[in-house]
């Protein structure tokens, strides 16, 4: 995706209206253009800002309540910034019976985190996941977008320090 | 040389896209030359990365293949440590009837010519030929049930739609897989997309729909891709668009991504979403196939079943119907996930026990030690102690058991697992996944985890024990949807099967 200045953007930059207003015009064809919406805009800016939600209200021709309706209903849709990394560790049944939790206590202990948090330096979040699909594989977790499987204790803080 | 590597995300979790880079490489210093081909899974996720060798009498398989593993192959294959034989005589694969993802593993997913050299876009011609109501009648005949969980004949949904008044109509693949345990769709989606995509195109000419839309969880960065990919693809050859396969069928699909809400599964909340609203269940009736999408009438399918049409085209309705017990016609893709040796996708046809696909097919835990449990049917389902293994796999011997086949999932633990942690976390997950629009579900969830953590830590263990007894009950019958309603099926068979990890006090009571 390009912003307004053309410039290709990989990692979330910061507000520029412009752009935005682009996005939301880039989807106003669809039926039903709200989630693509909220997903082209939390991929470029990297979260759904008020500016953002009053944007695209008007242009929907909804209320703020509504649009911050669906945006905080959705587990996806984030209204801060997260760190530069995110990671998904899953905490569904199959993950579970293979140690799942035991990992993921281990790196958060060691990280200083709770479930949500961001490191202090801004690098790494870790989240929460209920099931990635990768049940047969488990113990799973998603580093942004990255699939990652049968990982133990060890190999998981090894993933979270190549992010760190 | 042709070499398989799977594109699958359980083969990339596990460092298939190192290998197959790490192969072109080596290829290239030898200077051999080798034609890699990123399949979709296999379904033996135990042995992925599975790289596969094409050999004159049929494909040799090597797994779990390491970057070490790779001199090997190309020097001598025969005597590779990791040489599997040939992969279709694997017993864990050869035991299958593979019908709905015969293809799975065997193609390149994103070639049509493939796709075709396989079967591919024969159902779609005869379902043309066929017309509509013929169309619709061949489903019914085929005894197909959804996929989804709730096993509701897919014929009559379709009939209902089909015969609905109104111009506009919409075909919607529910593709949402939320149940743990579960990644049939994903693998379909990754391993064979343009069946999903047939699938939904026989839908739309049964109905007269011209619109779809595949709701695909976010979840799955791959399966979108590799579905997006598929459509722009089709839409090239003219299997999508305004003339589909040349007839004077129009049909457009497009992929639209989830948001991470579990809810949005249930198809009700799902529409409300792709309408770009929260995610709440709506009250039935009216129903989708009547008042579906933009209140228009709409068929609602999950994933596989969409999948399976082409092959009840292809072979017809009969070839389908022939496996199976009972009232379950077919086949069903069960995903053997969890603390579990041989884990991956398994067709087989209804009717299978529950034990034999734990323990022989699935070949007991990953760790050893003796199964426990298994939770049948992602979150919302039943735990089954191995007493209960003799159950057939089939819709009715399930419910008759207080249980659910649902999408197909089981989560095998071994003797580690605390049950009283397990009941706790079903109604962890539906306090954190609820829509909010029912009281027993939203309030009930929460209350229930509260009281399960007092039973842990040992207060007033009877009292509260009947305490979560009630909450179920409430939960059972106040709820709209099944997130509160089938909450209890795991907390109560944890209760009812392993009373002794709920305090030993209670005992007796959890027995009668
Ligand atoms: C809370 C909840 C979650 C659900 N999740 C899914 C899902 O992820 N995938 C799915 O196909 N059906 C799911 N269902 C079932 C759908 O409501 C619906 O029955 C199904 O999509 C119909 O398609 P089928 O007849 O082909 O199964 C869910 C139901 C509930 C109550
Ligand atoms: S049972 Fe729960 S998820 Fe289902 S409609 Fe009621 S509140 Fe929503
Ligand atoms: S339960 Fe963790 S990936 Fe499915």
């Amino acid at each position: 995706m390009k912003n307004s200045t053309g410039n290709v953007v990989h990692a979330p930059q910061s507000w520029d209206s412009v752009f935005a207003e682009q996005i939301i015009e880039e989807h106003m064809a669809l039926e039903g253009p709200m989630l693509p919406i909220l997903h082209a805009i939390q991929a470029a800016f990297g979260f759904i800002s008020e500016d953002a939600m009053r944007l695209i209200a008007a242009r929907l021709n909804l209320s703020r309540a509504e649009v911050y309706g669906v945006v905080s209903f959705y587990h996806d849709y984030r209204q801060a910034p997260a760190g530069r990394h995110v990671l998904k560790l899953c905490r569904a049944e199959a993950c579970q019976s293979m140690g799942g939790e035991e990992n993921a206590e281990h790196l958060l202990r060691r990280l200083g985190l709770d479930w949500g948090q961001t490191t202090p330096d801004g690098r790494l979040t870790v989240e929460a996941v209920y099931c990635l699909g990768l049940c047969a594989c488990a113990p799973s977790a998603l580093l942004d977008h990255e699939v990652h499987g049968r990982l133990d204790a060890a190999s998981l803080e090894q993933l979270a320090m190549e992010a760190l | 040389m042709r070499i398989f590597i799977p594109r699958d995300a359980a083969a990339l979790a596990v460092g298939a896209d190192k290998i197959a880079t790490a192969v072109r490489a080596h290829a290239k210093t030898l200077g051999v030359d080798v034609q890699v081909i990123r399949n979709g899974s296999r379904g033996m996720l135990w042995l992925e990365p599975l790289v596969e060798l094409d050999m004159p009498d049929g494909r040799i398989g090597f797994g779990p293949f390491t970057l070490a593993d790779i001199p090997g192959l190309f020097a001598d294959p025969a005597a590779h440590p990791k040489a599997l034989g040939k992969v279709e005589e694997i017993p864990f694969f050869a035991r299958q009837h593979r019908l709905t993802f015969a293809r799975c593993g065997v193609i390149d997913p994103l070639d049509l010519e493939d796709y075709r050299a396989h079967g591919g876009y024969t159902g779609l011609a005869r379902a043309l030929s066929l017309g509509a109501a013929d169309t619709v009648a061949e489903v019914k005949a085929s005894g197909l049930r959804g996929r989804g969980g709730a096993g509701f004949p897919t014929g009559i949904k379709w009939e209902t739609v089909r015969t609905a008044p109104g111009p506009q109509k919409y075909i919607v693949c529910n593709a949402d897989e939320g149940d743990s345990g579960t990644f049939a769709d994903r693998m379909i989606m990754e391993g064979d997309p343009f069946a999903l995509i047939e699938g939904m195109t026989i839908a739309a000419v049964a109905v007269g729909a011209s619109r779809g839309y595949i709701y695909l969880r976010s979840e799955y960065p791959h399966a979108i891709s590799t579905m997006n990919a598929a459509i722009a693809k089709a839409e090239r050859a003219g299997m999508l668009g305004a003339a589909v396969m040349g007839s004077a069928h129009a049909f457009e699909l497009q992929v639209r991504v989830g948001a991470g809400a579990y809810v949005c599964g249930e198809e009700t909340a799902l529409l409300d979403s792709l309408e770009g609203k929260r995610g709440q269940v709506r009250a039935k009736p009216p129903i989708p196939a009547l008042v579906g999408l933009f209140g228009k009438p709409t068929i609602v399918n999950n994933t596989i079943s969409f999948a399976t049409i082409p092959f009840i085209f292809e072979k017809g309705a009969k070839a389908y119907a022939d496996y199976g017990m009972g009232r379950s016609r077919g086949t069903m893709p069960v995903q053997i996930a969890g603390n579990v040796k041989h884990g991956g996708l398994f067709e087989v046809a209804f009717g299978i026990t529950l034990g034999e696909l734990v323990q022989d097919v699935g070949g007991g835990s990953a760790t050893g030690r003796p199964v426990r449990a298994v939770q049948a049917g992602g979150p919302l389902g039943a735990y089954f102690p191995p007493a209960l293994f003799d159950t057939e796999y089939d819709y009715e011997a399930f419910t008759a058991r207080d249980g659910l086949i649902g999408h197909g999932g089981l989560v095998v633990f071994d003797d580690a697992v605390d049950m009283a942690r397990m009941a706790r976390f079903a109604m962890e997950f539906c306090a954190h996944e609820s829509c909010g629009k029912c009281t027993p579900c939203r309030i009930g969830a929460v209350r229930g985890a509260e009281v399960i953590d007092r039973i842990i830590t040992g207060q007033d263990p009877v009292q509260n024990l009947s305490l979560v007894q009630e909450l179920c009950e409430t939960m059972k019958f106040g709820s709209l949807c099944a997130l509160g309603g089938f909450t209890p099926y795991p907390v109560m068979s944890a209760i009812r099967h392993f009373p002794e990890d709920f305090a030993p006090a209670v005992m007796p009571v959890a027995a009668q």
